[in-house]
């Protein structure tokens, strides 16, 4: 593997292997000194164009629990802003001594263009509303944990699904694990053709509740670009919303998941957020572990011959 | 390919193996086996199973993944990642380290890091079945089931019925690393 | 003694495709048979199709104002290596064509490089602002026929049907970019299964057909000579036919792009496959080919458009939209259509001659006529690697393409080839 980009072409062997590798880097988390020398002397940077302290963050945990450097480049400071191109920037930082990239942009395909620019491997923090691979991994590894294993959960993606760069992700990479996925969501806010996605799909989240294991919760914006997709906040909380009532009638082993940052009180209920059936902070510390497997995979354990 | 031990013959070097820690350490109290994975790991469970029997008290083997700790990263193919788990806290006590061969050296040494990292333990000893010889590091075997001269393009292969359905070592001339 | 003899190729001529050499002289045809004399150059057609230079309806050759993309010597250069001998240069230049003086500098700058001969389109209105007629009469004095706000569609159609009226008393054409402004503007590509898997922005079929059926009722109305630029959409082909058989005087064109690519290759997000009208899906590009082989759409037209590389090699959201082609359509076309000889002349030269009102350029071989000809080989396969564009954005570099031109001879002068 020589970059992460997406998890639209992962297959099943390689996934599997990365969640296995993330758990024995979640171990190494727990340790005294939570730290291992793998990726000693390597530089790890992170371009994040758009504004995201808790990515960026957690890829650069993760660099330093593998020991490795982090630099990183924030573009409302840079030259960037004085019209630099994209490529000449990350051929600049290239010529630091940066020996891989993690990149996020609002335009799609921007990881593509920097791993036909670069000659190292390129990271996919996220790009505009099409991947962000690394959450979907953390958010299979939650489940993987809680349920063994992904095969036949029936997991449904409820939101802003059209817009979402994480349901893409998660859709491709929980099928691809055996799970079946269903989506949520106003039919402005499903992707266009979805009948060629290996999924299903509901118009409101009472129609699925009582049949299924996870429950992943998108972050909602009323206005997205061309104006207003749903009438308001609130209609959207009555018909979609992770309510106090809508969580009681879940079975009992099911979870509740949500990328963050959450909406309180809209997609998920004030409550619900804190239940321990809620795993959303775990779903945070599982972000170091695997974007450690990550870095890990992509530096210092396995190149093409 | 030519067979040097036999499934007996393993069987009979993991007890002596067990004998020899018991008399070393005095005694098993403060001893931990650990093994590295892959074939290390079943080689400390049954060192751990020799020993229970022994001693009549209940022995059990952790495992020490070392992935992370390597020093060629850079050259390997492809390093997994193995689970690293300790039957107890190591602090102040006799690590002995199980491994199927003993080569250059250099899977110790990142054991060592390794055990480093997870604690201080009062000594370190180690167990192999095998040592071929080619050290790179001044690193020895303090258990060894069988010294066997080889030259370096030759392959030696552990086999444990756990991982390959099958006991014994063989050595395989030439070719590839 | 001619200056050239082409020999041994299958001609297209007034009576119709034969076996023939070609002599010509003076900048003339002048002879067509099997003992056509001696000449000071012989050019080896063996294999090859001899007719009419290419003729293209739409070029983007970026001067006056944008020469650091291209400019008429350059686009001109590839145009001659695409078999072209004519070219309609597109009015959304800096400044824009909407006077008679910037059309003739067009011209006369195509005259001095000698190697097309190339008229200006005008703007339809002033500044192509929408807003008010351009100077018309004007620019037909100046020799312009064709009008056009190219790069954007005429989104008032109150002043639309003002300009149609008045172009159709002149006899010119009214040629539409056909798409939408406000159903295009937030988006980058095709609106589809594939752009739902990037998640990016997109433009439904619709920016298209709305246009089209628009501007199909406004020249029923005022009776002017109609154009739809680069088709898209098989929704597009179904209404140009259906206005042809109802009468309207309407012509179509279509890229070479858009009969070679759909929108799956845009997965790839390289820049390359960004233009607009977008590609879309394989049921238009189907419906596109269809409707050159049958004549429902009238010729192949490039709409070749460079492009610095700062300008495109950049994410595809934030790129210009525009791709070239003057030097691989016939190939694209050849390949992909697989047109008999007649009808591939024909939508390549003689029907948009017609249309953009070459005298001298698109006619099959005539003793006496100037010699404008192309000799294209239908069966070679190559792979593009270079191009004499200013500009590399296109989509056919590294391509395997079936179909080349051998020579082309514009004015009695070879412009490419041996």
């Amino acid at each position: 593997m020589n970059n992460l980009l997406t998890t639209e072409h992962l297959d099943r062997e390689v996934l599997e292997e990365l969640l296995d590798e993330s758990d024995g880097f979640a171990e190494v988390l727990t340790r005294p000194i939570p730290k291992v020398p793998a990726l000693r002397g390597k530089t790890v940077a992170t371009m994040f164009f758009e504004p995201s302290t808790r990515t960026r963050m957690s890829f650069e945990k993760a660099a330093k629990a593998l020991s490795a450097d982090t630099v990183t480049f924030s573009p409302g400071t840079s030259a960037l802003s004085k019209g630099e191109s994209l490529k000449d920037t990350a051929l600049t930082i290239r010529a630091m001594g940066v020996d891989l990239m993690v990149v996020r942009h609002k335009a799609t395909g921007v990881a593509w263009r920097l791993a036909e620019w670069l000659d190292i491997p390129i990271v996919n923090g996220g790009d505009g509303a099409h991947q962000h691979p690394t959450q979907a991994l953390l958010d299979c590894l939650t489940i993987r944990q809680h349920f063994g294993s992904l095969d036949g959960l029936k997991i449904a993606i409820v939101g802003d699904i059209k817009h979402s760069r994480v349901a893409r992700s998660d859709i491709f990479a929980m099928t691809t694990l055996g799970a079946q996925v269903v989506l949520v969501g106003p039919p402005t806010l499903l992707p266009i053709d979805p009948e060629v996605w290996p999924i299903s799909v509901a118009h409101s989240i009472d129609e699925v509740l009582d049949d299924i294991d996870v429950v992943y919760l998108l972050r909602v914006q009323t206005e997205r670009g061309g104006g207003s997709v749903f009438p308001s906040e609130s209609e959207y909380t009555r018909r979609f919303g992770m309510t106090s009532d809508r969580f009681a009638r879940l079975r009992p082993e099911a979870i509740v998941m949500h990328p963050g940052p959450m909406n309180r009180g809209v997609e998920i209920g004030y409550d619900v957020a804190d239940d321990d059936r809620a795993l959303i902070l775990q779903q945070v510390s599982n972000g170091v572990a695997t974007r450690m497997a990550v870095l890990f995979r992509l530096l210092g354990g396995d190149h093409d011959a | 390919m030519r067979q040097v031990m036999s499934a007996e013959d393993l069987g009979r070097v993991t007890s002596r193996i067990a004998h020899e820690i018991v008399e070393r350490n005095q005694g098993i109290e403060n001893v931990l086996i650990v093994g590295i994975p892959t074939r290390g790991k079943p080689f400390a469970d049954r060192i751990a199973a020799a020993l229970t029997e022994i001693e009549g008290a209940e022995v059990a083997a952790g495992s020490l993944d070392i992935g992370m700790y390597r020093d060629d990263l850079d050259t390997r193919p492809k390093t997994r990642i193995g689970p690293t788990e300790m039957p107890a806290n190591i602090d102040g006590r006799t690590v002995v380290i199980a491994d199927d061969v003993l080569f250059t050296g250099r899977t110790i040494r990142a054991a060592l890091d390794a055990l480093a990292d997870l604690g201080r333990p009062g000594a370190v000893q180690l167990a192999v079945v095998i040592d071929r010889g080619h050290r790179q590091l001044p690193i020895r075997a303090d258990f060894v089931g069988k010294n066997i001269p080889t030259a370096i393009s030759e392959r030696v292969s552990v086999r444990l019925d756990e991982i390959d359905g099958q006991d014994g070592v063989w050595i395989d001339h030439g070719g590839d690393e | 003694m001619h200056d050239f003899v082409l020999e041994g190729g299958s001609v297209l001529t007034d009576e119709g495709v034969r076996d023939a050499d070609v002599a010509i002289v003076d900048g003339r045809i002048d002879a067509i048979g099997q003992d056509v004399g001696a000449a000071a150059r012989t050019i080896d057609c063996k294999g090859a199709w001899v007719g009419p230079g290419f003729v293209d309806l739409h070029a983007h050759l970026r001067e006056p104002g944008q020469e650091w993309k291209e400019d008429i010597a350059s686009g001109t250069a590839a145009a001659a290596a695409g078999g072209f001998t004519a070219l309609v240069a597109m009015p959304n230049t800096d400044p824009p064509i909407d006077a008679g003086h910037l059309a003739m500098y067009v011209a006369d700058q195509a005259r001095r490089s000698g190697r097309a001969e190339v008229v200006s389109a005008g703007c339809l209105t002033v500044g192509r602002g929408g807003e008010r007629m351009a100077h018309i009469d004007d620019l037909w004095d100046a020799g312009v026929r064709i009008f056009t706000d190219d790069g954007d569609a005429v989104a008032n159609a109150s002043v639309l049907r003002i300009a149609m009226e008045y172009v159709a008393q002149l006899g010119g054409v009214v040629s539409q970019h056909a798409v939408d402004a406000d159903l295009s503007a937030a988006g980058h590509m095709h609106e589809g299964a594939v752009s739902s898997r990037l998640g990016m922005y997109a433009i439904p079929r619709e920016a298209d057909n709305v246009i089209i059926a628009r501007d199909i009722t406004l020249a029923k109305l005022t009776g002017v000579r109609y154009h739809v630029q680069h088709l898209s959409t098989a929704q597009g082909v179904e209404m140009v036919a259906a206005a042809k058989s109802d009468g309207v005087d309407i012509t179509a064109e279509v890229t070479p792009h858009h009969l070679m690519f759909d929108h799956e290759d845009v997965r790839s997000t390289d820049s390359n496959f960004k233009m607009m009208p977008p590609l879309r899906d394989s049921r238009d590009t189907t419906a596109l080919i269809e409707g050159l082989r049958s004549g429902v759409i009238d010729a192949v037209a490039t709409d070749h458009a460079p492009h610095a590389a700062m300008e495109k090699d950049i994410p595809f959201e934030h790129a210009v939209s525009g791709v070239t082609g003057l030097e691989w359509a016939g190939a694209v076309t050849n390949g992909v259509v697989a047109l008999d000889q007649l009808a591939f002349f024909e939508r390549m030269s003689v029907t948009p001659a017609r249309i953009a009102g070459f005298a001298e350029q698109g006619r099959p071989l005539t003793v006496g006529a100037t010699a404008n000809v192309v000799v294209f080989d239908p069966d070679v396969l190559w792979v593009p690697a270079s191009t004499l564009s200013k500009s590399r954005n296109a989509p056919y570099l590294g391509r395997e393409l079936k179909g080349r031109v051998r020579t082309t001879i514009y004015g009695g002068a070879i412009t490419y080839g041996e």
